[in-house]
């Protein structure tokens, strides 16, 4: 079985996120990670690898610096990263880059292709079932569980209100929430190994059957028209009251001053 | 593309068990704004299986027309027929806009058949509007005028982007529920109704259902209440919730929580609020032990008042909540709920 996952390499902002003394947002200050969904999805697939000897295959489209989180990927087992890198990919949207990944997959053999369902920076979802829609297999999204059944997955796919038992004869893209797992830890020796491990990399001429006109900023359809740091709603008051009594009577206060109660 | 063909703002008519989810009306009302400032009309576009009956309600709350793509291939959602439905309206109809609710069908939906129209999908906007691209005239590039204009937040909420689709059509965009205003139902409203129906032949990309598990939780959406008491971790285990559920008794509310509690296995899905979990914008939203990670803020900011209680003083909760209290939960909640009682009891 030939399992491909896609992760993003993304501003850490679980951490505490950092800001600028105007309120803006302070990136530079700001850790990477591997997108927490992405990392899940890696997840799930070394679980195919532990059961079914599943090979693992990591492909990130990014900065070259994005090779970080190739290298992590493959200290917690992967067997090989791809590096999707190149100048006239940048300021891709979700079309744009969901074009670069199928285009770089076609060179792939797979039978599950996972991602995550979305990434903390952008937050769209849109990127996997758009990957699928390229490569014409079915997706199943939002997965919190994965099995194999034979020659098909079957999926627990996850509703505001209930889920679907979803069964699909691979390939198949699946796009992983992050509550499918708990992502194993890089091991010591495989940090070792990451290390020297080596990164394909591959840039536009290296992407099968795609147009330039539907890459990069010049082949993404939607166009930024203006972007700012948001300006939060200001903390307001905080106390700290010596008793119970005294917090109580505040909220109180404060119910009845705003005719709550 | 002849891109002044597509004329209609479109509506995508989510329907779950055959009943209209709240986001369909919430998007017309939207639709409506936007019609009317491009001249044109609002088309709901309504897919399932035995759902031709639900069309009048779609004209009560503003839809002028309503394609009914009926087939029992649509019965319960999966990703491929909808997907082809949907695509095959909007090559047949031409649309100009096409919104789509940004909820666990809309946000499969809208990428895929916006990939297979080959046009542009913005996700999770809050703000939808029409207007000029670029913003401000800019030498030696054309001025588009009558374009969609999405906004959305980005970065768990840090962040907002105002996006268009100049050179392709349909504008598409998925669009967060809570956050439109379904307008006031026009009792005996009729719209002009049209069946199509493509044809649904099974292929590699149709999945089958095996099973439908509903989640049998509480039957209130959080989305509605007017208070909401919200837990967090620090809630401290699924037992100790019950002095929160008190308090949203005695206030006439309901009980919502943080994603942690949700990961933890303490509450379902459906009660969690913020960036993967839902938006709600209350009256008074209390945050119980409640740390504030900005995924979170980005679901309750816009609640009118937030009250939050924290043992930690330098939790980001406090940065948002206009009454904060640093304080132990488990002491303070208990006497909440009994000086309510005994307030609200007089």
């Amino acid at each position: 079985m030939k399992v491909v996952v896609c992760v993003k390499q993304v501003p850490d902002t679980k951490g505490g996120v950092k800001f600028n003394p105007d309120g803006t947002l302070d990136r530079g200050a700001m850790l990477t990670i591997m997108n927490p969904d992405d990392k899940a999805g890696l997840e799930a697939a070394l679980r195919l690898k532990d059961e079914y000897d599943a090979e693992v295959t990591v492909v990130t489209m990014g900065l070259p610096k994005a090779e970080e989180v190739l290298r992590e990927a493959m200290a917690m087992g992967a067997d090989k990263g791809i590096l999707v890198t190149d100048r006239v990919l940048g300021g891709a949207d979700t079309w744009a880059t969901s074009t670069t990944l199928a285009g770089a997959i076609r060179n792939l053999e797979y039978d599950i292709i996972i991602t995550g369902r979305q990434a903390i920076d952008g937050d769209t979802a849109q990127v996997g079932p758009q990957i699928s829609e390229h490569l014409d297999i079915p997706v199943i999204s939002y997965a919190q569980d994965i099995k194999i059944e034979g020659d098909s997955v079957v999926v627990q796919r996850q509703y505001e209100d209930r889920y679907h038992v979803v069964k699909a004869k691979m390939p198949v893209l699946i796009t992983a929430l992050a509550e499918l797992n708990e992502p194993r830890y890089m091991t010591p020796g495989g940090i070792f190994d990451a290390y020297d491990a080596e990164i394909t990399t591959w840039g536009r001429a290296d992407l099968k059957d795609v147009d330039d006109a539907n890459l990069g900023l010049k082949g993404s359809p939607t166009k930024i028209a203006k972007a700012s740091d948001k300006v939060r709603k200001g903390a307001g008051e905080k106390v700290a009251p010596d008793s119970p009594d005294e917090a109580v009577s505040y909220i109180m206060d404060k119910l009845k001053a705003k005719h709550v109660i | 593309m002849g891109l002044e063909e597509y004329k209609g703002v479109y509506v995508f008519a989510q329907q779950v068990d055959n009943e209209i989810s709240k986001i369909a009306f919430e998007l017309l009302g939207k639709a409506k704004d936007l019609a009317s400032d491009l001249n044109t009309d609002v088309t709901a576009v309504l897919l399932g299986s035995g759902i031709k009956g639900l069309a009048d309600q779609l004209a009560e709350y503003g839809a002028d027309k309503v394609i009914v793509v009926d087939d029992p291939e649509l019965k319960d959602y999966r990703t491929e027929p909808y997907a082809h439905g949907l695509s095959e309206v909007i090559k047949k109809y031409k649309p100009e806009i096409v919104l789509v609710g940004a909820t666990a069908i809309g946000r499969d939906l809208g990428p895929r058949v916006s990939a297979r129209v080959a046009t542009g999908l913005t996700a999770d906007c809050t703000v939808l509007e029409i207007g000029d691209f670029p913003l401000n005239p800019i030498p030696n590039q054309e001025q588009k005028h009558n374009q969609l204009l999405m906004t959305r937040p980005a970065f768990g909420g840090n962040t907002i982007a105002t996006i268009a689709c100049p050179d392709n059509r349909p504008q598409m965009a998925t669009v967060r529920a809570g956050v439109m205003q379904a307008i006031e139902p026009i009792k005996g409203a009729k719209a002009n109704v049209e069946e199509f129906n493509p044809g649904f032949t099974p292929d590699n990309k149709y999945v089958e259902i095996v099973d439908i598990v509903k989640s049998v939780t509480n039957t209130v959406d959080i989305m509605d209440a007017k208070i909401l008491v919200s837990g967090g971790r620090g809630v401290g285990s699924p037992e100790n919730f019950a002095i929160l559920e008190d308090l949203a008794k005695v206030l006439g509310g309901e009980v919502s929580c943080s994603r942690a509690v949700v990961d933890s296995g303490w509450k379902p899905k459906d009660l969690q609020v913020g960036q993967t979990g839902k938006t709600v914008r209350p009256n008074v939203y209390f945050a119980i032990g409640i740390s504030g990670a900005i995924q979170h803020v980005a679901g309750m900011e816009e609640s009118d008042i937030i009250v939050a209680i924290n043992k930690d003083e330098d939790a980001p909760i406090f940065d948002v909540a206009d009454y904060g209290i640093v304080g132990d939960l488990n002491k303070i909640v208990p006497q909440l709920t009994a000086a309510l009682k005994a307030e609200l009891g007089k």
